[in-house]
């Protein structure tokens, strides 16, 4: 049988069409059997998006489908004139976007936006096109499905917009739909959600589907063929089971290598007792604090925590949690509202004003993204040598020896100090600003999302630098980031993060089996496991049990509205009691026993 | 993030404070700008009363005449006596012209208003016009051209735009009066070609900012997701332009059109100056060569006013606009 | 795509060779600055004539051998008076933008890191500053206190620090919020480090650009002034005197008044296209 999408020989180059042009997609062919799923799998500039655009004959600016050919069905796509393809692009085949909140138009209604294809493709009119929208709101899961539409974008949330923008895609009835990592903005309990609403919708219509991701283990359950992509070339192609069972090409087995980062080793010397970061009752937030300590806008509440020296807390929350927050309230950018925050035996002060260059020197902050945390008008040898001087008065070839080990230290060539840092790879970039608080000689550094801006390989290459100084130089982290798989590898120790409060906190081994807290429990549950058929093992859990309305001005659990185990007439009525589980941690919850 | 339902009772309230906190800001700077005004007019040491006697009057004379006028109280009081006259339409006696400063204003500032009208009806469709036309062709032949265009005559004196259109009109094609009389009689077309000049000079000096304002909005509009998600509907250009962008895009042009209205007030001066039309620009300038203080400073404040609302306008269109504030 | 997107942005001004960059426009533009600074600087010395003397019989004289650019009203001879006037029109303008862009920049840095008070102030001080049109405000300032060439100067920088300090807050209390800015501020470092280390090397390119805008707008206004005979007074002269005087050689289209005035154009016209051609930094708009 002819196969429904045909690429053959595809060249994508950038910059102009004469010599200068550079080639970021070449001789890339596959083929797509009607209502088959295929996966384009690789890093940042693997050229995965580029590729899953060319089926629209689209081409980003700056960028030009250079060279072979592309069939839809009998259509010759890159044959197209301009007319020829706004006819095909949103009737014949249609595009999820990443960010949804960004891709819809934030000053029109949701349903004015999503018939629009239907309507400027003239396939029914706008009677049939809303009620034709209602059905696939209904059919997506969406809430409130007859009035969802008369919302605007900033009113949803991220998880609905992205379910939104699949039914502003399906709604022609496309032959072809391309979901351009449609769930990584997503936090991963909505993840889930959404990757089973639309494996239903397209599977519903028949339509092929081009999935775009750079997720092994998301791919697993949505493809049958992957495509695994680096540098605008095809590295290994396959039906799925194969390619993740037993990939053959090296690039495909670092990838999967990367994606679940194995634990990594204690230190030898055991973390002492003696605690470094102690933290007790904190709350934080904005706003003014009212008499009972207590922010206007609280975003950290009751917050109870230890790190050892050496130790290693890993914070996990999904975004809103707070857990930046709790980082920034200990290096003293954010005072806390109540509460003690104690730094090796010695009350730490809320401001920055009050610390000590000393206390300072000792807590380093790490920000997730380099490109935003080191100063582009600064070299690398600027922004090495000013902590080596201002703590440690460190000048001329002192400091040039100095920086060299530093640069030996997190494995990178000393040959870099001159550079500036705009030069780097995101990879390099986080490597300067891991080195640059190492250069304070500090004993805890807090670590924001350090990994997650960094494409898989390059993310799991920093984990095993900071496991590897941390045995070298017996430095303790905090460790901050919403993926368990990445908290887990390094952490010894694990708080979760709900809402501002830490709904569980304990030792790494209870987070292997339950029983957890409800939350923690819905966390474990949603990360996708590297195989296939995994989405359809895990059963669509159930709508949260009725209850009646929450008591006012009860301090109640705040994973009370999502929580499917709570309990009428005391989880609504009363604050959630901590419990030690057999398994080594505390939980903030009702359920004496919690959920497994 | 998932907002409960809204009443829209209390979606309308929090914009009528949002509205009202801004024209209360509005006020405030309106009273700041009047005070800037008051004393950066009262910096020099000389005084009117003096002035006006000369300096062989005795001083005896004098002191009277500072009494008369009110010139022996404190700053502050006069300050207070001024913004109430002004409050209330009397800002003062003009004492070269030896008549209230209101009746001077009287008699120019329709001539201001008239010129700037016309000038918005023929500069305000032009500039979007361009702006959007060259914003959809964005980097085209076309594009290029009106943007360097656009971005020389933003930067030309307004004299040059003036001599040039008069050497044209008047002294080269002989179509049009070099100086533009209001006619006293006569009709709407009478007025317009006694003021073709004026509103050409004024239109080609506002156009080029405004263009380029909209164009720039619109194409800041442009590199966003979800334009890109429009075109991969299958959008035209035009619908896309037109239904997608010029929406999200109307705060930032309404701006600028306020900030070039304003200049067809007091930005005025030039063009008034050159063509001889008794507008209120030139009428300030000859406060200023004759040190009519009264005169200058309540030309002044109507000046500032017309911004500062302008500017407020602008403000309540942009608030009015954004669906995040008006659907919370 | 990205990394040569980020190399031609990294280039920028540091890099030499990049005149040699600008398009078409943007040269053009370099090459009418670099004539008129240099023709500040030189223009007296190279004026064929006297530039206050009777050097030709006729007044309104059109172009021609002896006097390239005609004479003007009093028979003097054009080109001489453009080339002395030149160096009021840049001199001046020039002197007033550095002022209005390094005491802007400055406040805006103090605002952005002083307490939230002072900032307030600061900000409304400046809001209302900004409220009076500039040429109202000129007329205002000049009526006041007169227009000396001292005079002239303080009153285009005070008129024009507001919207640089504008234009600099807005960029400094962004920058402000930068990752980097808050890891200088958990190591313990200094206001004053923050302000000129961190920030400020950051601020350069956009306020290089708006000098520029700001010495377009300095050079309009005081040439509109001096147009109006409020501006530099007799015997000493700029460009836009230069067209007042001459004002009634309009009706001859006579040289005197147009040579002048297409001198400004040329001047502001140049700046113009040379910021608008100059290499944006990422994250920069267009327009």
């Amino acid at each position: 049988m002819k196969p429904h999408v045909e690429v053959k020989g595809l060249r994508v180059t950038a910059g102009g069409k004469d010599d200068s042009a550079i080639t970021i997609v070449e001789g890339v062919d596959f083929t797509i059997p009607r209502g088959g799923v295929l996966a384009l799998i690789g890093e940042s500039g693997s050229g995965k998006t580029t590729i899953a655009l060319t089926l629209m004959g689209y081409a980003r600016s700056g960028c030009r489908i250079a060279g072979g050919s592309i069939r839809l069905g009998d259509t010759d796509i890159l044959g197209l004139d301009e007319p020829g393809l706004a006819a095909l692009r949103g009737d014949r085949v249609a595009y999820i976007a990443q960010s949804a909140a960004a891709s819809f138009n934030p000053s029109k209604r949701i349903m004015d936006q999503v018939v629009e294809p239907a309507l400027i493709h003239g396939r029914m009119d706008r009677k049939t096109a809303e009620a034709k929208a209602v059905s696939l709101f209904k059919a997506l899961a969406l809430p409130q499905p007859d009035s969802i539409g008369n919302r605007y974008p900033h009113q949803l949330s991220g998880g609905q917009l992205q379910r939104l923008m699949a039914a502003m895609a399906l709604i022609t009835g496309p032959e072809l739909v391309i979901l351009d990592e449609p769930t990584t903005a997503l936090d991963v309990t909505t993840q889930i959600e959404v990757l089973r609403a639309f494996k239903h919708a397209v599977a519903s219509q028949g339509a092929t589907a081009i999935y775009v991701s750079h997720d092994l283990a998301v791919v697993a359950q949505m493809a049958d063929q992957i495509l695994v992509l680096n540098k605008g070339r095809v590295r290994e192609a396959g039906v799925a089971a194969q390619v993740l069972q037993s990939p053959t090409d090296d690039y495909t087995r670092t990838l999967m290598a990367a994606a679940r980062p194995a634990p990594k080793p204690a230190p030898a010397v055991p973390p002492a007792q003696a605690p470094l970061l102690e933290i007790k009752g904190l709350f934080a937030g904005y706003g003014k604090v009212d008499n009972t300590g207590r922010p206007e806008i609280p975003v950290l509440r009751d917050i109870s925590l230890s790190i050892a020296k050496g130790a290693t807390l890993g914070v996990i929350g999904e975004s809103g949690s707070g857990k930046s927050t709790l980082a920034r309230v200990v290096a003293g950018l954010i005072r806390p509202a109540s509460g003690a925050v104690n730094f090796d035996g010695q009350r730490l002060p809320g401001g920055l004003e009050q610390r000590s260059r000393d206390q300072f020197r000792r807590i380093q902050l790490v920000f997730q993204n380099a490109d935003t945390a080191l100063n582009p008008a600064h070299s690398v040898e600027e922004i090495l040598g000013r902590p080596l001087r201002f703590y440690h008065g460190l000048k001329g070839a002192a400091q040039r020896k100095r920086m060299a080990e530093l640069l030996d230290l997190i494995r990178l060539p000393a040959s870099l100090a001159g550079r500036a840092c705009s030069g780097l790879s995101g990879g390099q970039k986080q490597r300067i600003n891991l080195a640059r608080a190492l250069a304070a000689k500090p004993d805890l550094i807090l670590c924001d999302e350090v990994t997650s801006a960094l494409d898989t390989v390059v993310g799991a290459a920093i984990l095993d630098l900071l496991a590897e100084l941390r045995r070298e130089l017996g430095l303790a982290y905090m460790f901050i980031s919403h993926d368990i798989g990445t908290v887990c590898a390094i952490c010894d120790d694990i708080m979760v993060l709900y809402g501002g409060t830490a709904v569980e906190i304990g030792p790494r081994a209870a987070y292997q089996a339950p029983p957890f807290h409800p939350y923690t429990d819905l966390l474990v549950g949603s990360v996708p496991e590297l195989r296939a058929g995994w989405l359809e093992e895990q059963a669509a859990r159930p709508a949260p049990p009725a209850i009646g309305p929450a008591l006012d001005g009860a301090d109640l659990c705040r994973f009370l509205p999502r929580c499917t185990a709570r309990i009428d007439g005391l989880c609504n009525q009363f604050t959630p009691p901590r419990h030690h589980l057999p398994g080594g941690s505390d939980i903030l919850c009702h359920h004496p026993e919690a959920v497994n | 993030m998932a907002a409960p339902p809204t009443s829209r009772e209390s979606g309308n309230a929090f914009l009528l404070i949002l509205l009202a906190k801004r024209v209360a800001s509005g006020l405030l700077t309106l009273f700041l700008v009047s005070l800037v005004v008051f004393i950066i007019s009262g910096l020099l040491p000389g005084d009117a009363a003096q002035e006006m006697l000369g300096q062989s009057a005795t001083p005896e004379a004098v002191a009277a005449l500072r009494q008369q006028m009110g010139l022996d109280q404190p700053a502050a009081v006069r300050f207070l006596r001024w913004l109430a006259g002004l409050l209330g339409g009397d800002p003062g006696f003009s004492l070269v012209a030896n008549m209230p400063v209101a009746d001077i204003i009287a008699s120019r500032l329709p001539n201001s208003l008239i010129l700037a009208a016309l000038s918005t009806l023929v500069a305000v469709p032009l500039a979007l016009t361009i702006g959007i036309t060259s914003a959809m062709r964005q980097g085209g032949r076309l594009d290029r051209a009106l943007n360097t265009t656009t971005l020389a005559m933003v930067a030309l004196p307004e004299f040059l735009i003036a001599t040039i259109a008069v050497l044209i009109f008047a002294v080269e094609l002989r179509w049009l009066p070099s100086i533009a009389l209001v006619p006293a009689q006569g009709g709407f077309l009478d007025l317009l070609r006694a003021l073709a000049m004026p509103i050409l000079s004024l239109s080609i000096i506002v156009v080029a900012q405004m263009a380029r304002m909209t164009r720039a909005a619109i194409i800041a509009q442009l590199g966003l997701p979800y334009v890109e998600m429009a075109r991969l509907k299958g959008v035209s250009p035009a619908r896309l332009v037109l239904v997608h962008v010029l929406p999200n895009a109307i705060a930032p042009i309404v701006n600028a059109m306020a900030l070039s209205l304003s200049y067809l007030l007091g930005g005025a001066v030039i063009v008034e100056t050159i063509f001889n039309y008794p507008g209120l620009a030139s009428l300030m300038v000859n406060a200023v060569t004759s040190r009519d203080m009264p005169l200058l400073q309540a030309c002044a404040m109507i000046f500032c006013c017309a911004y500062l609302s302008l500017v407020l306008i602008a403000d309540t269109v942009a608030i009015l606009a954004n669906p995040r504030l008006r659907n919370r | 795509m990205s990394a040569i997107v980020e190399k031609k942005q990294a280039e920028g001004l540091a890099s030499p060779g990049w005149a040699a960059r600008l398009p078409l426009a943007g040269k053009v533009g370099l090459g009418l600055v670099i004539f008129w600074i240099a023709t500040a600087i030189a223009g007296p010395w190279l004026a064929p004539y006297d530039p206050g003397a009777f050097a030709h019989q006729d007044v309104f004289a059109g172009f021609g051998a002896a006097h390239w650019l005609g004479s003007d009203y009093l028979g003097r001879d054009v080109l001489s008076r453009v080339l002395s006037g030149a160096r009021y029109s840049v001199g001046l303008a020039a002197a007033a933008a550095i002022a209005a862009s390094c005491t802007g920049t400055g406040l805006a840095l103090i605002a952005a890191l002083a307490p939230r008070w002072l900032d307030e102030l600061l900000s409304r001080f400046i809001d209302t500053l900004i409220s009076i049109p500039s040429k109202i405000f000129a007329l205002v300032l000049v009526a006041a206190v007169g227009s000396s060439l001292l005079l002239l100067f303080l009153i285009a920088a005070f008129i024009y620090i507001p919207g640089a300090y504008r234009i600099a807050r807005s960029q400094a209390v962004n920058l402000a919020q930068m990752d980097y800015v808050q890891v200088a501020r958990t190591r313990g470092e200094k206001a004053a480090y923050i302000a000129i280390r961190e920030i400020l090397p950051n601020m350069l390119h956009p306020m290089l650009a708006d000098f520029g805008l700001r010495f377009v707008f300095i050079v309009l206004l005081l040439s509109g002034l001096s147009f109006l005979g409020l501006g530099v007074q007799p015997p000493d002269a700029d460009l836009g005197s230069l067209v007042r005087e001459n004002i009634s050689g309009l009706g001859e289209g006579a040289p005197a008044i147009l040579v002048p005035a297409l001198a400004i154009a040329t001047l502001t016209v140049g700046v113009n296209l040379l910021i608008d051609a100059l290499p944006r930094r990422r994250g920069s708009k267009e327009g």
